[in-house]
């Protein structure tokens, strides 16, 4: 019996009985990090990271929560459970799973490069690990935020100089924080879409800092005089709804790894693209999985049956699992619906 | 990634500074058409490319941009293959990645490492040039041009250069749009520089003054106008108004043509500016036939049984024209089981004179007589339709089918021949598309802009309990349709071959198409003229879909 199991539920520990994202209902459920298809509603008992815990609240309401700083020891019916930064997003964590000599490491999502918010992602020994494949294609090759972020500025001012509003397309949580961080120069009022600005709050709340920035929500109450050329940072979701009318002429730029390739950008139909992931790129994931030592990878949501593959050929004995996490198709789709991640 | 805003800044501040090298200038302006969301945009992207490019750059952006591309001088295999040795992985993940970018050109610029070496200032020219000098070089010789001038650029430019290596420029910009701003940059009319550009002139040879002035002394005899096309009218026809102004004709279902003779020699231009005069040897005759100095605008046709007297004629389906096409050579078994003809209705040029700022009225009379003059059965005039109101039209429109016509064409009578499509005095009245339900079994991803998405279906009929494959489609659907049959795709495939998912026969569409035809290659027997998705049939399951018969009946009324 393998210490963590791949059932209907999701990752099951037989031995601890509890789950680790489980997709489907349980008593006992621990979560990686506060994205909707990791953290799903209905668990009597849920153990997080510390500042999950108040990203779990905004989403999910008020359950049973438990936490964990990272290195932090438990033991549940005699398994030795802690948590490690996955730098993915603010609190990710992998899991790891220590029961008679063995080590498993689920890391959820996961990057390599610190963002400066999520926490740098901790490589932990294992005999097994889960790693994610979402960008598990050697096309994907991020450039430093640093770039990426002097590109968004750039392609501001641009649009500043043509009297067009900025609205940038992020996920609430996790993009939309770091996008903060590019635009912490700019010396003016940053607008937040209601579930942008939402999640923005719940975040200040919980104590986490986040870069100073003026935050404000645009209401229909805005004067549209206080939007020209402004800065807007909007979810998924609202790329294309009749919501954008209010900040015209404007331009609108998103952020997704995805963005790394042409036929993306062209089908979303967008006029700024930037290529700032909160996914591992090729490099990140072979490396993480290579500072792990770890003799088995089971490889979860994305290219994994191409990943997979490769690490067989490169001598890391691996196989795929097929998860209900955002897969390489299905993310590309979910990225214009914000209730998905 | 850049954006048409970012460029405009960037290279402003570089025009002060030093000036960008032409490969750059040049990537950025594919990556800003690329990406630029506004018409408005790619036009200003394309001025600011005129005016800051140097003129031997120009040069061949235009050729590029209209088609122009040097011939292929790389087997397209090695560059896949060199691209996959430098990045040291596998073949077949190598393959799993042009799956998912669609494009080898971008998937190659995505796939190599970062640029290790300075680039010394060079301009397309230089690179375009460089290429064609190595042509009869061996293959270690290219590999070391190539590979070296990967590693000294950035992705970008890596994705121009292997797109003028691998093939076609389709870049998100049309041929009209690139003259239209060549037109604003030169202040010229974008008719006079359609013409210009038009014909035959070779890159490497012509400077941009002489491909733009009027005066230049090297006359190319074969250049042709360009086509005035028409757009399909929407509306009931009286909102033409009065139907006495308006001159009717069958449209023809075949390819659009030009006939030049100058300088006692014959030219066949077909839309889209290829020359095709070796293709149909029928109209060799014409050189001898028509007078000097003429240009005529037709149908490139598959026909038969023309009679000089009565100008009456057979127009045979199109897919027996679709046999010629695509042949180099013509075989003489070609020529008799797929005739060939012109059915002529404009007349550009007469005399050497440009006619095309006559009215259509004018224009006619003359060409009628040349057609007389000529008096060859493989030259026919395109008849007018008598008719005397829009109703009696309507009645004969709907009769279209029985001689292969797609419609109808009305064009002003009044009016001049203009430049591309315009709206206003040409528009085609076109049959309603035949159509079948059907249901999807298979997808496969699309390319370009949805390179990510299920978008290329494959379509069943019933055969009893079984489901013949008879058809693909891949336009028709809005984006957030094509979403829901993508994630639709993704749920329920049953089987995976390459790129290609079987899906569980569920969604039932209405195909329309133009025309039908028995086809040995088919597994239906029968091979559809332009199919596409007319709608998503939600309310239908999959046993209402039609049946192998309904298409066989369809093929028996329509297809001979």
């Amino acid at each position: 019996m393998q210490l963590i199991e791949f059932t209907d539920k999701g990752l099951f520990c037989r031995a601890g009985n509890f789950y680790i994202d489980p997709w489907k209902p349980v008593d006992y459920a621990i979560i990686t990090h506060a994205h909707s298809d990791h953290a799903k509603f209905g668990n009597e008992n849920y153990l997080c990271h510390t500042l999950t815990k108040p990203l779990l609240q905004a989403r999910l309401g008020n359950n049973n929560y438990e936490t964990l700083e990272w290195n932090e020891t438990k033991f549940i019916n005699g398994v030795k459970v802690s948590l490690h930064p996955a730098g993915h997003i603010i609190g990710s964590s992998q899991i790891r799973v220590e029961h008679n000599n063995e080590v498993w490491v689920a890391s959820g999502d996961y990057k390599v490069a610190n963002d400066g918010l999520s926490g740098e992602f901790e490589p932990v020994k294992c005999n097994a690990f889960i790693t994610e494949s979402t960008f598990g294609l050697p096309i994907y090759c991020w450039k430093n935020q640093e770039e990426i972020f002097e590109n968004m500025r750039n392609w501001i001012l641009a649009n500043k100089a043509l009297n067009k509003a900025s609205i940038i397309i992020a996920y609430s949580l996790g993009k939309a924080q770091r996008v903060l961080k590019a635009l912490e120069d700019f010396d003016e009022t940053i607008y937040m879409h209601g579930a942008t600005y939402n999640m923005h709050q719940a975040l200040i709340n919980a104590n986490i800092p986040l870069p100073k920035i003026n935050a404000e929500r645009v209401t229909p109450e805005t004067p549209k005089e206080k939007l020209k050329e402004c800065i807007v940072i909007a979810p998924p979701g609202a790329d294309g709804s009749p919501w954008l009318k209010k900040f015209s002429p404007y331009a609108i730029g998103a952020c997704s790894g995805w963005m790394q390739v042409r036929g993306n950008v062209r089908r979303k139909n967008v006029d700024g693209a930037f290529a700032l992931s909160d996914h591992g790129d090729w490099n990140g994931l072979l490396c993480a999985i290579k500072e792990t030592q770890a003799e088995k990878v089971y490889v979860t949501h994305g290219y994994q049956s191409v990943f997979s593959r490769y690490l067989n050929e490169q001598g890391i004995w691996s196989a795929e699992v097929k998860t209900e996490y955002g897969t390489e198709d299905k993310e590309v789709v979910a990225e214009t619906s914000e209730e998905k991640k | 990634m850049l954006t048409a805003k970012d460029e405009h800044i960037i290279i402003d501040e570089s025009s002060q500074q030093d000036a960008k090298d032409g490969m750059a200038l040049f990537s950025e302006l594919v990556t800003s058409l690329g990406s630029a969301t506004k018409t408005l945009e790619k036009q200003d992207a394309l001025i600011n490319y005129f005016s800051l490019a140097d003129d031997k750059d120009k040069v061949w952006m235009i050729a590029l941009f209209s088609g122009r591309r040097p011939r292929r001088l790389i087997n397209s295999s090695l560059l896949p293959q060199w691209c996959i040795e430098i990045r040291n992985i596998p073949g077949w993940l190598f393959s799993e990645c042009y799956g998912s970018v669609g494009d080898m050109a971008e998937t190659i610029a995505l796939l190599l490492p970062e640029a290790t070496e300075e680039k010394k200032q060079s301009s397309l020219s230089y690179y375009i040039e460089k290429l064609v000098s190595l042509e009869k070089e061996n293959e270690f010789i290219k590999k070391d041009f190539i590979t070296g001038c990967w590693r000294t650029m950035n992705k970008d430019e890596r994705f121009v250069f292997n797109k003028l290596l691998t093939g076609n420029f389709r870049i998100g910009v049309s041929q009209k749009q690139m003259v239209n701003a060549l037109a604003k940059t030169v202040k010229r009319e974008p008719s006079v520089i359609a013409h210009r550009i038009s014909g035959n002139w070779d890159p490497i040879t012509t400077s941009f003054d002489e491909l733009l002035n009027e005066n230049v002394s090297i006359i190319d005899y074969s250049k042709p106008y360009p086509f005035y096309l028409a757009y399909a009218l929407e509306e009931n026809p009286e909102t033409l108004g009065d139907a006495n102004e308006w001159q009717a004709e069958w449209k023809w279902d075949g390819i659009r043509g030009e006939i030049i003779k100058r300088n006692n020699q014959l030219f066949v231009w077909s839309r889209g500016e290829e020359l095709m005069t070796e293709k149909f040897p029928e109209y060799y005759i014409l050189q001898n036939k028509l007078p000097e100095g003429v240009a005529l605008d037709g149908e490139i046709i598959s026909l038969t049984n023309a009679n000089v007297e009565t100008n009456e004629f057979t127009i045979l389906p199109f897919a027996l024209l679709q046999t010629r096409i695509g042949r180099k050579n013509v075989t003489a078994k070609q020529l008799k089981e797929s005739p060939v003809g012109f059915v002529a209705y404009d007349l550009l040029e007469f005399e050497g004179e440009d006619f095309r700022n006559k009215t259509l009225e004018e224009r006619r009379i003359i060409l009628e007589k040349i057609i007389a003059d000529a008096n060859e059965p493989v030259l026919r005039l395109s008849p007018i339709i008598n008719y005397n109101n829009w109703d009696e039209l309507a009645a004969t429109r709907a009769t279209s089918r029985d001689i292969n016509a797609e419609g109808i064409m009305l064009k002003r009578k009044a009016s001049i021949y203009q430049v591309g499509r315009k709206v206003g005095d040409w528009w085609k009245w076109k049959i309603d598309p035949l159509t079948i339900d059907a249901v999807m079994i298979y997808a496969a991803k699309g390319s370009g802009r949805r390179s990510t998405l299920y978008t290329d279906y494959t379509f069943a009929v019933k055969d009893d309990n079984k489901l013949i494959p008879f058809t693909k489609a891949y336009s028709g659907l809005t984006d957030k349709e094509f979403a829901q049959v993508d994630a639709f795709v993704k749920r329920n495939s049953l089987e995976k071959f390459g790129p290609v998912r079987t899906v569980k026969p569920e969604l039932v569409f209405e195909i329309a198409f133009e025309g039908i035809a028995a086809s040995k290659r088919h597994k239906s027997g029968v091979a559809l003229r332009f199919p596409r998705i007319k709608r998503w049939r939600k309310d239908k399951k999959t046993d209402e879909i039609n049946t192998l018969d309904d298409l066989k009946k369809m093929l028996e009324v329509y297809g001979k």
